[in-house]
């Protein structure tokens, strides 16, 4: 019951400002389900005891509860942005900042809807323990982001919009032949041979024919790594996350990568149950290794921050996948730091908004004294750029530390070698555009003239304090971790046959 | 009966090669739409001795979406952009004609390798629908035109529900609605991003977007 109002309220809601048509009312009713939704997860906590048998369809289990708490509350605090930010953009016609035309949004009633669409439909990923609902739901997540990185209504961000919707819907196409592929796996079991219920995998797993269901992790590791952006699928994420409004870029980020994932994730339980699964840990490894390099490599002067963030994400989902493929310890620290990425990242881009949006660019070179121009987002953009390359008082540290434990453990010597390595290289090239941003004085002449046209703006509180919240959360996490999120982080790392 | 099925399957083949060296859009619309009935017809044959009501509806619903729907919004985007045909194609029409032939051979390849535990099944099935996958794949790479590159992703889509349809039968029927939707609602999402595109652009052409 409290699962299908998870759903329900936000789709509801997200229809009623389509028909509404009014951008005012759309625009309340963004906080206002956001909020609920995270009252109503907050409610899930205080329900919650892990089932020995989980339903057929939809369900919370640790991996579903960790993902949806993640996903609410990444979505709660852009909200708040959005909020601001809807108002302040609005309808009115806009210059580009690049080629210097004029363009205008669309309207905020279809964009707030959209975004309440994308909710609901990213809550039914992580609740649903359906192999075919959750293939349902991550395309529909494909479905309802497209028009949300069409808000500005100009031909670069049309260009990412068909990337995005191409690229995407075609991968996800082969996750769904993957789920076949489960479903031929298990032809022959039982009378009618298995469902694509975890219940149902799970209880038959032993009996699973070895080669199809091999085949099959392999499609849906193309086809959900094409949405969370492992290195030969990322293609779409560089233009998608830079032309995107910067909160819809912080969505994509933080919350929408983190439900792909537990897609995979579930795949990944049921090879691990059927004795296959250091097949599968070898090839999140392999993923994980190849994103690292290929982050490493392009975030190397890299001029466009809002791209370098996004390859950035590109990295932490390829820690991600290495931590599972360690396995042990990993899939811990891999959980841990999909808490600090989400929320980093969030941060990293909302506050690249606010200095999108006063700068009127996305070249680093043209951003000089952050610190003189907007004191609070340059704070807050310095936390974030150090909280994101893991650096000690931050969360990411500790997970990205647990990770290497666990390689260290394993005996993968070689594995953690590279890992740092390819991580230093990372830490350096962020710091190196990041830090002249912040502190290098501006001078007028010899930079640009965008640089030296910035004066001293005003920064509203609703593009401060969320991300505020957010860099406190990452700081305490590096300190103190509640009971509650090590119990589930455990929960999840037995699931999937570690520890 | 066997024969029937193998004659559909040898249609399926057919049609991906047509799809592969047509360069009018329409016919290429047709041809998809085509294509969409010959799955219906083996999802029917291949499960005549146990025929249930499921299966019929599910076949209509496809049928009524895939071959009438979508092919009338793909017609409709494309008088509006007024393209005819895809002229100047990356991969070009004979090379395109030999890939399809690899891509026949793979798919041969392929299915040796993997064996289709349901009995009474055409054996040339599994290579047919990994075929019309990969012609779908292939049309996504090698043509400029959005739309082309949307008749692509529904070939492909095409392939995989055959496969579906026909081995993964046991799936509760929500599940396979809630597919057709997802596929449904992307194809008009595609649409309606090509009518921008050629708002935009003046052109459907996606490897000049970024102008």
């Amino acid at each position: 019951m409290l699962l299908w109002s998870l759903i329900v309220i936000p789709a509801l809601a997200g229809l009623f400002c389509l028909l509404s048509r009014s951008g005012s009312l759309s625009r309340f009713m963004l906080p206002l389900v956001s909020a609920l939704h995270f009252i109503l997860v907050v409610c899930c906590w205080m329900t919650y005891t892990c089932p020995s048998v989980p339903p057929e369809w939809i369900g919370l289990d640790d991996a579903g509860l960790l993902f949806l708490s993640v996903t609410s509350v990444t979505f709660l605090l852009t909200s708040f942005y959005a909020f601001g930010y809807i108002r302040r953009e609005g309808r009115a016609q806009t210059m580009d900042m690049e080629e210097g035309f004029f363009f205008k949004n669309s309207p905020d009633a279809v964009f707030v809807g959209c975004l309440l669409f994308f909710l609901s439909t990213m809550t039914l990923v992580t609740v649903s323990l359906h192999l075919g609902l959750v293939w349902v739901a991550v395309e529909a997540t494909t479905l309802s982001s497209t028009p949300l990185i069409y808000y500005h209504r100009h031909h670069r961000s049309l260009e990412a919009t068909w990337k995005y919707l191409l690229i995407c819907s075609v991968g996800i196409a082969l996750a769904m032949l993957g789920n076949f592929f489960v479903v031929v796996a298990g032809t022959g079991i039982g009378e009618h041979g298995v469902h694509l219920s975890l219940l149902s995998l799970s209880e038959h797993a032993d009996k699973l024919n070895p080669a199809w269901l091999k085949a099959a992790f392999v499609l849906c590791l193309v086809g959900y790594g094409t949405k969370i952006g492992f290195s030969p699928l990322h293609t779409w994420m560089p233009a998608t996350y830079s032309e995107a409004p910067s909160m819809v870029a912080a969505l994509l980020s933080g919350a929408l990568k983190a439900c792909a994932f537990l897609a995979l994730l579930r795949i990944h339980q049921v090879m691990t149950l059927a004795g296959l699964g250091a097949t599968s840990r070898s090839l999140f490894m392999v993923l994980g290794v190849v994103s690292l390099f290929t982050a490493a490599v392009f975030i190397v002067r890299q001029t466009d921050f809002k791209k370098m963030l996004a390859f950035s994400s590109v990295e932490h989902m390829g820690i991600l996948a290495l931590g599972v493929g360690v396995g042990g310890t990993g899939i811990f620290g891999s959980m841990f730091h999909m808490v600090n990425h989400s929320l980093t990242k969030t941060l990293l881009f909302l506050a690249a908004g606010n200095i999108v949006h006063s700068y009127r660019s996305r070249t680093d070179l043209d951003i000089r004294g952050l610190i003189y121009s907007l004191p609070k987002t340059a704070v807050l953009w310095i936390i974030g750029a150090l909280a994101i390359v893991g650096v000690p008082p931050f969360g990411t540290f500790l997970s990205e530390l647990t990770i290497l434990k666990s390689m260290v453990h394993a005996g993968r010597f070689g594995l953690a070698a590279v890992y740092l390595f390819l991580l230093g290289v990372i830490f350096a090239a962020i710091s190196a555009s990041v830090f002249p941003m912040v502190f290098s004085k501006r001078t007028g002449d010899s930079c640009s003239a965008a640089a030296s046209a910035v004066t001293p703006s005003e920064e509203p509180l609703w593009s401060v304090l969320p991300l505020w919240v957010m860099a406190a959360a990452v700081l305490v996490l590096g300190f103190y971790m509640p009971p509650f999120l090590s119990d589930i982080f455990h929960g999840i790392a037995v699931s999937l046959g570690g520890l | 009966m066997n024969e029937w099925l193998d004659l559909a399957v040898a249609l399926l083949i057919l049609s991906n090669f047509m799809l592969v060296n047509t360069s009018r859009l329409m016919s290429c619309i047709r041809i998809v739409a085509i294509q969409a009935v010959i799955l219906s017809v083996i999802a029917l044959l291949s499960h005549l001795h146990a025929l249930d009501v499921r299966l019929v509806v599910l076949v209509i619903i496809t049928v009524a979406l895939k071959a009438l729907v979508l092919p009338q919004v793909l017609k409709r985007v494309t008088v509006g952009t007024g393209v005819e045909r895809e002229l100047s194609p990356f991969v070009g029409y004979s090379l395109s004609l030999m890939a399809g032939g690899g891509l026949l051979a793979l798919s041969f390849l392929m299915s040796h390798f993997l064996t289709v535990p349901e009995p009474g099944l055409s054996r040339f099935f599994l290579p047919a629908s990994l075929f019309t996958i990969f012609t779908g794949l292939f049309i996504i790479i090698a043509r400029k035109k959005a739309v082309t590159q949307v008749m692509g992703y529904m070939a492909m889509e095409n392939g995989i529900y055959a496969f579906g349809v026909s081995l993964a039968i046991h799936e509760p029927f929500i599940v396979e609605i809630s597919v057709l939707l997802d596929v449904f609602v992307a194809v008009l999402i595609m649409g309606v991003a090509i009518f921008h595109i050629s708002h935009e652009f003046d052109h459907i052409d996606t490897d000049q977007l970024s102008v």
